[in-house]
């Protein structure tokens, strides 16, 4: 991994769309802020991880495994 | 269209059925193409990959079972599958089945979204912390039965 030192208010580049600056730092907590074009997603690893993890578990679904739910009926879709 | 399902073998769909995932379902970003089908157990709906049968999500309508729950994901996430209008989207959570199935979940943190006219589809990641990848079903059910009791 590449690793740069930068203070509060510094940016670094990425390729040549890519551009993330410290915003603040303050503890152990540091403020980042990334623009990048539309079709690149910026997560949070630790969600994004968490949440390609629990599509890997739902996927592993056997058909016969679903019960049946009772439900309440008022709650239809909402917006 | 005849599609090979995991739950129901091969099956014919509408093609009003086919929902297309141009950034395809975190992990699995490979597959665009689904079929939105609903399953024979109430409420659940499968979500079938149309080209691999093995994979296929059960879904729930969130809003059964957490009638306070909100869509918390940044606006331009929803314009990527053009949605301007929250009339135009259905929404939907994933459904993970362990082997005790009472202990169920819903992941309310990665919902799918649903352009109805234009049949896309993405999963989304919400800002709320509120919304974890695991809701028990069940529990959170027998809680909203309770207060409307």
């Amino acid at each position: 991994m590449l690793i740069l030192a930068r203070k509060i208010n510094e940016s670094i580049i990425i390729g040549d769309q890519i551009e993330i600056s410290i915003i603040d730092i303050k503890g152990d907590q540091a403020k980042i802020g990334i623009k990048a074009p539309k079709n690149v997603k910026v997560y949070r690893l630790e969600v994004y991880e968490a949440i390609q993890q629990e599509n890997k578990a739902a996927a592993m679904a056997e058909p016969g495994s679903i019960p049946e739910l009772e439900l309440l009926k008022k709650n239809k879709q909402k917006k | 269209m005849k599609i090979k399902t995991k739950a129901y073998g091969t099956v014919e769909v509408d093609e009003r059925q086919e929902i297309y995932f141009p950034y395809g379902i975190l992990g699995f970003e490979s597959f665009k193409h689904f079929v939105l089908m609903d399953a024979r157990e109430k409420p659940f709906y499968w979500l079938q990959s149309v080209d691999v049968p093995e994979i296929a999500f059960i879904l729930i309508n969130p809003y059964l079972f957490r009638p306070d729950y909100s869509l918390d994901v940044p606006g331009e996430e929803l314009e990527d599958i053009g949605i301007t209008d929250s009339e135009d989207s259905l929404v939907f959570a994933i459904v993970t089945i362990p082997e005790n199935q009472s202990k169920m979940t819903a992941n309310l943190q990665g919902p799918i979204v649903i352009n109805k006219k234009s049949r896309t589809g993405k999963q989304m990641i919400s800002d709320n912390p509120r919304w974890k990848v695991r809701h028990l079903i069940l529990e959170e059910l027998a809680a909203v039965r309770n207060e409307v009791c």
